[in-house]
């Protein structure tokens, strides 16, 4: 028979403890900001004026008009001229240009015939942010500027975008549902495994050992104060990522709440299992980094996950961080719905199922 | 609560890697007594008792704990038995009262707000009760423990050491407060060291090297130890204690007042020892009743500390 009991009584000292420990405590607060303002703007250095060469096949009042328009943008600043694809190239992979645009030979010519000639936008993708926002605009931007000499005609040219180095174009928003995925992973785990360990070096597991207090009275005891925090860092993160870097969320939000509970309590218990592991505080941490730093590699986090070779995928889908993160990039960024999670949801459930029987299998009801 | 025995334990052995820390341990504490557990450190008390209340399991033997089967009724016996550790282990980070209601409420007892405050008052924590539990002096931690090993009525109190390193008046009234649970029908087994203490048992049990060397009522102790002890008593005492120090048949010398006890087990070899200095001018040489302290002192000087 459980003991709501016990498990408050665990819950509300777990509480205590941890208002008490001022630094721990702010360090859980003060983690998610911290990584959001780095990361966020890192790496959303305002894309404005980047180095953009041109190369010039053609002289006509169309092809200034463009680079005019590109002048005044603020997207671009055009810093030369080039004629030798070599020079492009060079350029672009030394990184002294975020873009080059090329008008093909004829350009005026083709585009008054209506043969809709083609400008082609090669951008250094390496900086997604960057490239993606410059080459967002690029479109409308060509559009505009012609419209002018030819009126109201249907779009005259083509556009084409090349996005170099990183095909998948991935931008800030990206960084935001991984965030949320490696902080949590890193935050929860190591929280609880310490908070337990703790007891073990403090010696107060024996007092607790020598009441009649069941395993799973203890883990949830111990756990549900941390789902809290989790709370409060999915808070913070989401309301800076859309307050400062204007992150949307166009999704459910009964599949975001479905998916980041769920992720929490594997980090939890995957906490509590390191605990009944190491002997020490300190081993407690270091297992949290043994997962910690593939759950930040192959998880999608850093790079794109089709982009991994096969085996890094397999590894990749062990990881709860790699579904968290899919599922939160789909519900945020693309508008999911819990079905459309859905393939991402029951992994997390079957990893948690795994980790909390282990973690309770594993938890020592005596001192041996 | 009809078992005449609050512990019942057979062959009690427990190994840690190929040590055997805990030896074929048997003990039979009746209802109601203070059972005093003595040993050199490192002899397996802690060990014991952890066993006897389900936190460790032994390699070989059994029993019960207020009929409670030790190893497959644990839960049965951990909300019925108080354990203080030896080392404190309540958390430093709550307050005194925090503490006890955290523990109350572990075994799930009954209004818990006025156990807690009953427990506050009963063992004079109340001007305390809002103190942090690191911050209380070692006689105060110690009581705190005994109150929260205490709160929920157990008819067991095993207790380790409870009065190591606390100043002596904190220690009288540590064991008022024992007595006055042993009073309310409450058996007591405590782990010790001090001799002032051990001659406050109904009953010692002595182990070394894990093994149980002595288990006896305490006025029995003396005796069952096998000392002899002769009484000289005069002046000029000192060159006769340089003398017998360390004599053949002479096992122990201690000086009580003006007179120096001299024990040893072997009689004739005793006899031989003291033979020069019968009839001298000025002393007299009688037999006397070996005490409890001499008994102890040659327990444990005939064991030194037990590790590796
Ligand atoms: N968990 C353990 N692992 C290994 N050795 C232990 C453990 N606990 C106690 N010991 C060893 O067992 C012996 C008896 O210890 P203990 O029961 O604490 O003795 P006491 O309480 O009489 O001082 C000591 O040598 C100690 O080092
Ligand atoms: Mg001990």
């Amino acid at each position: 028979m459980t003991s709501l009991s016990r498990i408050l009584a665990i819950m509300g000292k777990e509480f205590i403890q941890m208002l008490r420990d001022r630094l721990t405590f702010g360090m859980m607060v003060g983690i998610p900001v911290m990584q959001l303002l780095l990361f966020g703007y890192a790496i959303n250095t305002d894309p404005r004026n980047l180095p953009t060469l041109v190369e010039m096949g053609d002289n006509g009042p169309a092809s200034r008009a463009i680079t005019q328009a590109m002048e005044t943008s603020e997207y671009f600043d055009l810093i030369g001229l080039t004629t030798s694809a070599e020079e492009t190239e060079s350029a672009l992979q030394s990184g002294d240009v975020l873009f080059v645009v090329t008008i093909p030979p004829n350009f005026e010519r083709d585009l008054l015939r209506g043969d809709r000639p083609q400008i082609l936008l090669d951008a250094d993708a390496s900086d997604p942010v960057a490239a993606g926002t410059g080459a967002g605009a690029f479109p409308t931007l060509v559009q505009e500027a012609l419209a002018p000499l030819l009126g109201e005609m249907s779009p005259p040219v083509q556009t084409v975008i090349h996005r170099r180095y990183n095909p998948a174009g991935r931008t800030a928003l990206n960084i935001v549902p991984g965030l949320l995925g490696v902080i949590l992973t890193m935050t929860m785990a190591m929280m609880t495994s310490m908070a337990l360990t703790r007891e073990a070096e403090r010696g107060t597991l024996e007092t607790l050992l020598a009441t009649p207090t069941r395993p799973h009275e203890v883990m949830i005891g111990k756990i549900t104060p941390y789902v809290f925090v989790g709370s409060i860092q999915v808070a913070i993160l989401l309301a800076g990522a859309r307050l400062l870097f204007g992150v949307p969320f166009l999704g459910s939000p009964f599949a975001f709440l479905a998916a980041v509970s769920l992720f929490i309590l594997v980090n939890l218990s995957l906490g509590f299992l390191f605990s009944t592991v190491a002997r020490s505080q300190m081993q407690a941490m270091q297992m949290t980094f043994f997962i910690f730093l593939p759950s930040i590699l192959l998880s999608g986090f850093m790079f794109p996950f089709a982009g991994m070779p096969a085996w890094a995928q397999t590894l990749g889908q062990a990881l709860p961080t790699t579904h968290f993160i899919h599922a939160v990039r789909s519900i945020m960024l693309k508008g999911a719905g819990f079905r459309d999670v859905i393939h991402d949801i029951w992994p997390l459930a079957v990893i948690f199922a795994v980790i909390a029987t282990l973690a309770m299998l594993r938890y020592r009801r005596t001192l041996d | 609560m009809s078992e005449a025995l609050a512990i019942d334990v057979q062959g009690l052995t427990k190994r840690f890697g190929d040590k055997t820390v805990v030896d074929d341990f048997s003990m039979q504490v009746p209802r109601g007594k203070i059972y005093g557990f003595l040993g050199p450190n490192g002899s397996g008390k802690t060990t014991t008792i952890r066993m006897m209340c389900g936190l460790l399991k032994p390699d070989a033997g059994g029993g019960t704990a207020l009929g409670h089967d030790i190893i497959r009724e644990s839960r049965e016996i951990k909300s019925r038995v108080g354990y203080m550790t030896q080392k404190f282990s309540l958390y430093g980070d709550l307050t005194v009262r925090e503490n006890l209601t955290f523990m109350a409420r572990l075994h799930a007892l009954k209004n818990t707000t006025s156990v807690v405050e009953a427990a506050l008052e009963e063992y004079a924590l109340a001007p305390r009760a809002n103190q942090l539990a690191d911050t209380l002096s070692g006689g105060w931690k110690q009581r705190l423990a005994l109150a929260a090993a205490s709160m929920h009525d157990p008819g067991l109190l095993l207790l380790d050491e409870p009065t190591a390193g606390v100043d002596p008046k904190a220690r009288r009234d540590f064991w008022d407060r024992i007595r006055v649970l042993a009073r309310k029908g409450v058996t007591v087994l405590v782990s010790t060291h001090y001799m002032d203490e051990a001659v406050q048992c109904d009953n010692i049990a002595f182990i070394a090297y894990g093994r149980k060397l002595i288990d006896a009522p305490s006025a029995d102790i003396p005796e069952r130890v096998g000392l002899i002890t002769w009484r000289i008593e005069g002046k000029g005492l000192q060159p006769i204690y340089d003398a017998l120090h360390g004599a053949d048949g002479v096992d122990q010398i201690a000086r009580f007042g003006s007179a120096l006890h001299v024990s040893g087990r072997d009689a004739e070899r005793l006899e031989r020892a003291i033979a020069p200095y019968r009839g001298q001018d000025g002393l007299i040489v009688e037999k006397a009743k070996t005490g409890l302290e001499e008994a102890f002192i040659w327990l444990m000087t005939g064991s030194e500390d037990n590790f590796q």
